[in-house]
């Protein structure tokens, strides 16, 4: 009876809600997915992090501090939005700290150099944005409500990556390079972003029909080379991939195939940094337990002062 | 640099402190130790920054036609950057960051006011808009030195250590480089002597409920001010200057 | 140690207006929930006062009782204006 409910109220585009009643196997992909998400954002602040310190001009310190802090945020919005699933974020840090939780495998890989910032904006939060558009109508209210914030606060994400290599396409030779080597090392990654092709996606189904996700990893990805071709086209920069071409009669891209073995390399933990960024967000966390500790005593402490008062 | 312009010095001495506080407070961002505090200490880094590009500005203005807000922040020798050393201190644990922004911070909230009433237009708005994000950075610095001080023993002990390593960089605070003196001499800047009662005075509530010690040393460090910094200043710079030392004269 | 409890946030975006569930976030004590929530959610000017309540601390109604509960409003549209005929004629009503 709730199960029949549960299917009529995802028909008819209702949102479910936290204390509504919900298959077990809909609660558990809806975590892995959130969390798999959270983690992503969380992660994906280190690669760019690593710029924050040596950004060339003040204007672009500032205005990658405010990204890199939107990602944080980002995290923060999915964490409590899985949160209202009955599970804690300590629960899924310590899935995330054991390597057992995955995150997305793009920020595995190494960001060498400042135009690593500009293809970051443009290509992997394209690809992001690619996939987090139509989650702003996924079926959990919740998660909903999450990606509709994210997609609001990330639409200056993307511009100013373009910028940023549209500044260097336009700069001198060195630059110029600097932007041709990001793409030729962003563009494989980003196009794994959207995950295996539909034929081997294990989890594809399921969530388009509960409407978790709502279009496939295939469609998606096609629209993200047909948006960005173009876009390389106007930067003047060479898309690293020579069966690229226009297929009239498709009316979409066609492009080469993609490397699954290095892709599930990186997902084993076999990418160039998975070893460091798992290592930098345990660190953190780790280090950071005294102040949260201390903060929690004080708190503790305080409410006991009060207390006598208080009743 | 040309030296000798007072006013100029001045401007730099501010937009020095500034950036150096935020590129400090930025290398924290994704390694917090909570998501909450991340974000948080990101906002501090960015009214830094944003503080430091007004003053650059200004100070660009007063130099050669040529001159941008990034060539000053960039492109000038060590001994060329008036900050203060407490700025420069490396951020060490959480607590030696709460301990230098509680210090810094304290002291700039009465710096600010009398900034505000000097004599020069554009000093005197930016301490205005300042002002602001002050009021809330000590507010978060001395919330932190309350709860660490108080927390847990090793919360505590941290934060002990922490205010007692950079005791002796707050005397430079009240030292007057001759650009202050003659700033407060012809436009009315403040009067750096006169804002240590009040400085202690901020700080002393914050150490009772937070069942601190006062560093008792008496021994002051000081040189920021005049260009004479401590060893941590070369790596900042070597890092922070890296691209516009590597690729001059481009546009990012 | 034990983790930072869970608060619900609520931002009033400008005075006139309810405040507004806007999510929700972690901290030690009320007065970090609500510092949290100012450089969370409000770091694009959306807000001009912010409450916060532990979200323990929030009582909610139960989904499995929303028939009992809110069908009977359903067939009381005589709660509503324009439940009534009223002839063009008559205006400002």
């Amino acid at each position: 009876m709730p199960a029949q409910l549960f299917e009529e109220r995802i028909e008819g585009e209702e949102k479910i809600e936290p204390r509504d009643w919900m298959p077990e196997e809909y609660r558990r992909t809806l975590i892995r997915q959130i969390s798999q998400h959270a983690h992503s954002e969380i992660v994906g602040m280190l690669p760019e992090g690593n710029w924050v310190t040596r950004a060339p001009s003040l204007k672009r310190k500032a205005i990658l501090l405010a990204k890199i802090q939107d990602e944080a945020g980002h995290g923060l919005y999915l964490y409590a939005a899985c949160e209202t699933l009955g599970v804690s974020r300590e629960d899924l840090l310590s899935e995330l700290h054991s390597g057992k939780a995955k995150y997305s495998s793009i920020f595995n890989y190494p960001a060498l150099s400042w135009a690593d910032m500009g293809a970051i904006g443009w290509l992997v939060d394209g690809a992001a944005i690619m996939n987090q558009i139509p989650l702003c109508r996924t079926s959990y209210g919740p998660y909903a409500r999450a990606m509709v914030r994210i997609c609001k606060e990330e639409s200056f994400h993307q511009r100013q990556g373009y910028e940023i290599m549209l500044t260097l396409s336009r700069g001198t030779e060195v630059q110029k390079q600097m932007a041709q080597d990001a793409l030729n090392r962003w563009w494989w990654p980003s196009l794994m972003m959207f995950g295996p092709g539909d034929a081997d996606s294990v989890h594809s189904l399921q969530n388009l029909r509960w409407k978790i996700k709502r279009f496939s990893n295939d469609e998606l990805r096609q629209r993200f080379v047909d948006m960005t071709v173009p876009q390389a086209e106007l930067l003047g920069l060479n898309i690293p991939d020579p069966l690229l071409r226009w297929n009239p009669d498709r009316n979409h891209y066609d492009f080469g195939p993609i490397d699954w073995d290095e892709f599930w390399n990186v997902v084993r933990g076999n990418g160039p940094c998975n070893r460091e960024r798992l290592h930098d967000r345990v660190n953190a966390h780790e280090e950071g337990a005294w102040v949260r500790d201390a903060a929690i005593a004080h708190a503790i402490k305080q409410r006991n002062r009060q207390a006598p008062v208080a009743s | 640099m040309s030296m000798g312009n007072e006013q100029l010095e001045y401007a730099l001495h501010l937009a020095d402190n500034a950036l150096i506080l935020g590129q400090r407070l930025g290398e924290w961002c994704g390694h917090g130790p909570v998501l909450e505090q991340d974000i948080a200490m990101t906002n501090i880094a960015l009214d830094y920054i944003g503080r430091a590009r007004l003053l650059y500005q200004y100070a660009a203005g007063m130099c050669a036609p040529e001159s941008t807000e990034d060539q000053l922040a960039f492109m000038r020798n060590e001994w060329e950057y008036r900050n203060v050393l407490l700025a420069e201190q490396p951020n060490g644990d959480f607590a030696q960051t709460v301990a230098r922004q509680f210090y810094i911070e304290a002291f700039q909230i009465d710096y600010l006011k009398a900034l505000q009433q000097s004599g020069d237009a554009t000093f005197s708005a930016i301490a205005e808009k300042s002002i602001k994000e002050t009021a809330y950075h000590f507010k978060w610095a001395s919330e932190w030195v309350i709860r660490l001080g108080d927390g847990t023993d090793v919360s505590h002990r941290k934060m002990q250590d922490a205010l007692e390593t950079l005791w002796p960089y707050t005397g430079e605070l009240f030292r007057e480089a001759p650009y202050e003196s003659w700033m407060r001499k012809n436009l009315n800047g403040p009067d750096l002597a006169a804002l240590y009662t009040a400085w202690s005075a901020r700080l002393q509530p914050v150490f009772t409920l937070a069942g601190l010690e006062l560093p008792a040393g008496q021994w002051m460090q000081e040189g920021g001010k005049t260009g004479r910094h401590t060893e941590h200043m070369g790596y900042l710079l070597a890092e922070m200057q890296f691209m516009q030392r590597a690729y001059p004269g481009l546009e990012w | 140690m034990k983790d930072w409890p869970l608060y619900e946030v609520f931002i009033r975006s400008r005075s006139g207006l309810n405040h507004k569930h806007v999510g929700s976030l972690h901290a030690a004590d009320p007065q970090m929930a609500i510092e949290h929530a100012r450089d969370v959610y409000t770091r694009r000017m959306e807000g001009v006062s912010i409450w916060v309540v532990e979200s323990s601390r929030l009582h909610a109604s139960d989904p499995t009782e929303n028939d009992a509960f809110f069908e009977p409003s359903q067939d009381k549209i005589y709660r509503h204006p324009t439940f009534y005929d009223l002839p063009d004629e008559v205006k400002h009503m």
